[in-house]
């Protein structure tokens, strides 16, 4: 834990010499610029920005840092959903879009070396001319960073199949909280030593800031073929993902929109999606041509067995755009029929689908707000649209309360409170729900490994500060800080 | 003999004495007896054990089947042996989410069957037969099909574990997709036991495919067959497996598995065996030696990783190199991921298999990879470092300390001495 009784003019003044002073903003009216991320509804100004050009200025700053004492957030591109980039109003915000060059596409080894500021979609583009890929692809994929990829463990709509950013990042260089760089992993499979690579992804800026990733590049399909199937309930289209699956198909994507959802797409974008639809599922197959047109066959049939009324198969890459126009947009397309909503973002077992998408119903009903539904149906990755108006009279409260009911329901179906959004700041209190306290001290020794005085975005995953006391040994007598009741030791 | 008071301590945590008892003639780990062996039913026995042997101070190595005992650096000490075998059995196998969870000590090849009857299998391979679902997770071990599924800690989903104090944490989930909360299943994959004991497992499923073929094709030499699975590696053929096996005499083989629909393999092995010429043969199932490590007990067994471009210049220059150390050198491994095996035999002279693991250690690091000696007979084990240099070691002693601060669970066993 950090103290409050940072000299942020010194630190101001360190880091402007160390790193230049147009890398340091202070003026607040600048700050403000960065006073969220992609969860707009938390905002905290941070008391300074710094914006290194390398992985040595991202040493620098971090080492300033633990020698003033204050706490630091890494940020990317700031499209984060779970507030995993908020800044702290005493610390630094460390911004890694500065640092955005391709180092190097290396497709004879299936590897891209990119810098933390690098656009995800960026990557794929240069890798496109070689035959290559990078797979995991966030609905924000235009604009995040793989910095804030690697933080969060992004996935996307393709993860089902190809797995998520965890899979596709083989070596990272990072800051360590303590301002080591440190190199983990790299172009060669299975580095010896501990998977801290595999720990440090996914850890939402807690163990350290990226400087450097190593992604694995994934060959372009020979063949991908897309259908759009409507039906007249989410049943159905839960039940034709369940017979999909069943049959062995292991499909690119598969993606669910509920009818508010659909009416919300077609308000916003004209996707053109069938109309009088309960529900349309975007069955996306790919991989070599022998094997796709034989699963696709397949997947249409399963479909039409489990009522599909209408199926539209892509017939161009033009139409297959427009059939995941729609799918999306959706998030961004509810606006069109309520002022404010909350995008939620649970998982469960798939086969609980139908009886999940039940109790959302009658939770919605309940309190009078309305939850669109939007799912990656192939992998039991929901994410409920909770709609709501902030200017009528306790809606806000309500919808909070549903969207929190939501998350109770993926845990008590064995799931998970996120998929791909992260913790971050959002969700931190409801860890509790899924983790036992023995669960969380355990992470948290993780956490204490590398970051001894909690300054690396603190606040963030875990529900309760805590601090990390000195490495606990039997014979090595009572820690001094214990006995003096400073510390709780972990 | 009198009466022993450890033994009698461990048997009352346990509320049985049949879990616990004084260790025997077999029961040594890397040529390190120990004392005691006890084999938990379930995951609180395991905890209350645990917790018993950090208040009597004992030394604790894990085994399951005991195929790897002889991997890594003996322990620096050793008390007890905590065998899992007794933790057996499928706790959950939910088909229709293509997901099982697994207690540690469940063999792999007992679990296939089970997963099969629903037409799903896990797909790791157990290159060592006999082998647990914890002790191919604590090692990190797969096979050939790691192309296409990955290792231990790409299937992994969620983890239960005992740490050395004896508090019993999960991670992770039942569901394939979830970021909360740190991976700690990523951490305890491939660590050798030293963080703690693993005791279930959840796993990601996949379907078992309708129809397979290994297509082969024989060639001259190591490098040939090294520019025959880089070709392979850039068509659009979507392998689950790519292995060459390049024994010490005689010629060097591509075997190219594929996966899929009945219609979809027949195309895509057609493909594969006008890629690799003439001469490849498409077959059903695979050789005697497929996805198996090319050495047996009391040899020396190396892994050797490289970049992926690398993989034809390394299986050329380790032979060459093994040649001009004199040494009868098999290699055997993934072509299509940069992992290879080579193994070398048991009376090799120790000082040149030492030479020739600093010539591959050398050889691999051009390529950023690593050679790894997995196993050796005693006398190479003196004159090798086991695992070479390591990135990031500062930041795993630090992992462990936290974990297992006394440096009770398989001591030395690892990187670093950790």
């Amino acid at each position: 834990m950090s103290t409050t009784t940072t000299d942020i003019g010194a630190l101001a003044a360190a880091l402007r010499a160390a790193i230049g002073a147009d890398r340091v903003i202070s003026d607040r009216q600048e700050l403000r610029t960065y006073e969220c991320d992609g969860l707009a509804q938390y905002k905290v100004v941070p008391a300074l920005v710094a914006l290194p050009a390398d992985a040595a200025q991202c040493a620098t700053v971090v080492r300033a840092c633990v020698a003033a004492g204050a706490p630091f957030v890494a940020r990317g591109s700031g499209t984060g959903l779970s507030g995993g980039a908020l800044p702290h109003a005493d610390g630094v915000l460390v911004v890694t879009s500065q640092m955005r060059d391709i180092v190097e596409v290396a497709p004879e080894d299936e590897r891209a070396v990119v810098q933390p500021g690098v656009i995800n979609l960026a990557i794929s583009r240069a890798a496109n001319p070689h035959g290559y890929y990078y797979a995991p692809d966030p609905s924000s994929q235009q604009i995040c960073s793989i910095g804030g990829n690697v933080a969060e463990n992004s996935g996307g709509a393709h993860c089902l199949k190809y797995g998520f950013t965890i899979h596709h990042v083989t070596g990272v260089e990072l800051v360590t909280p303590d301002g080591e760089r440190v190199r983990l992993g790299g172009r060669a499979p299975d580095t010896p030593g501990y998977d801290l690579l595999g720990a440090f992804v996914g850890s939402e800026g807690t163990l350290g800031i990226a400087t450097e990733v190593t992604v694995r590049l994934t060959r372009l399909p020979e063949t991908v073929r897309t259908l759009l199937a409507a039906f007249g309930t989410t049943d159905q289209a839960g039940a034709a993902t369940s017979a999909i699956i069943a049959a062995g198909v292991v499909p690119a994507a598969v993606e669910m929109m509920d009818a508010l959802a659909i009416s919300a797409a077609e308000a916003a974008v004209h996707c053109g999606y069938p109309e009088g639809a309960g529900a349309v599922l975007i069955v996306e197959l790919d991989g070599p041509a022998p094997e796709v047109d034989a699963q696709f066959a397949q997947v249409e049939a399963l479909c039409r067995e489990n009522r599909a009324f209408e199926i539209r198969i892509a017939a161009d890459d033009a139409e297959r755009a427009l059939f995941w126009k729609g799918r999306k947009s959706a998030f961004a397309a509810v606006g069109r029929i309520s002022p404010d909503y909350i995008v939620q973002d649970g998982v469960i077992p798939r086969t609980a689908l139908p009886e999940v998408l039940r109790r959302i119903g009658e939770l919605s009903a309940e309190r009078g707000i309305r939850v669109a539904n939007v799912f990656h149906a192939g992998d039991g990755n929901l994410h409920p649209l909770v709609l709501f108006d902030a200017a009528a009279d306790g809606q806000a409260e309500r919808a909070e309360e549903v969207s929190g009911a939501i998350l109770d329901l993926c845990v008590a179906h064995g799931g998970s409170i996120t998929g791909e959004h992260g913790v971050g700041m959002d969700k931190a209190k409801f860890m509790p729900r899924m983790f036992t306290a023995d669960d969380l001290d355990t992470m948290h020794l993780l956490r204490c490994a590398f970051d001894p005085a909690g300054l690396a975005n603190p606040g963030k995953v875990f529900p309760t500060p805590r601090l990390c006391g000195e490495i606990p040994g039997r014979r090595k007598g009572v820690n001094p800080a214990q006995a003096a009741g400073l510390a709780e030791v972990f | 003999m009198p009466a022993d008071r450890t033994l009698n301590q461990l048997r009352a945590t346990c509320r049985s004495a049949d879990p616990v008892r004084a260790a025997g003639e077999g029961d040594h780990i890397a040529g390190v007896p120990a004392r005691y062996v006890a084999a938990p039913r379930d995951t609180a026995q395991a905890a209350a054990l645990l917790r018993a042997a950090a208040d009597l101070d004992l030394a604790v190595t894990f085994r399951g089947g005991g195929t790897r005992q002889d991997w890594g650096s003996p322990p620096r000490r050793l008390d007890l042996i905590l065998d899992t075998t007794a933790l057996a059995g499928v706790v959950e196998h939910a088909a229709g989410d293509l997901i099982t969870v697994v207690r540690a000590g469940a063999r792999l090849d007992a679990l296939a069957p089970v997963l099969a009857g629903a037409g799903q299998k896990l797909a790791l391979d157990a290159p060592l037969p006999g082998g647990t679902v914890g002790g191919a997770v604590a090692t990190n071990a797969a096979g050939p099909r790691r192309l296409l599924y990955g290792t231990p800690r790409d299937l992994l989903i969620g983890v239960t574990l005992v740490r050395a104090d004896g508090v019993v944490a999960h991670a992770g989930g039942k569901v394939v997709k979830n970021v909360a909360g740190y991976d700690l299943g990523k951490l305890v994959t491939g660590a050798y036991g030293t963080l703690g004991l693993i005791t279930e497992c959840a796993f990601r499923l996949h379907p078992l495919p309708a129809a397979v073929a290994y297509v082969a094709r024989t060639v001259d030499d190591a490098a040939e067959a090294g520019r025959l699975a880089a070709a392979v590696r850039g068509a659009q053929l979507v392998p689950a497996a790519l292995e060459v096996d390049a024994p010490v005499t005689g010629p060097a083989t591509v075997t190219v598995l594929v996966e899929g629909t009945p219609a979809g393999v027949a195309a895509r092995a057609d493909a594969a065996r006008r890629l690799l010429g003439v001469d490849a043969t498409v077959a059903d199932r695979p050789g005697a030696d497929w996805g198996r490590l090319p050495w047996r007990p009391g040899d020396t067994g190396l892994k050797l990783t490289v970049a992926l471009s690398g993989v034809p210049r390394l299986l050329a220059d380790a032979r060459a190199a093994a040649d001009r150390h004199g040494l009868p050198l098999a290699l055997r491994g993934s072509a299509g991921v940069g992992v290879l095996y080579a193994g070398l035999p048991g009376t090799a002279d120790p000082a040149r298999v030492a030479a020739l693991v600093d010539t591959l250690r050398a050889a691999t690091a051009a390529a950023a990879g690593h050679t790894i000696v997995l196993t050796a007979p005693a006398a190479v084990r003196q004159r090798v470092d086991l695992w070479g240099p390591v990135d990031g070691l500062a930041l795993m002693r630090r992992v462990k300390q936290r974990f297992d601060p006394d440096a009770r669970l398989a001591p030395g066993r690892f990187v670093g001495g950790i």
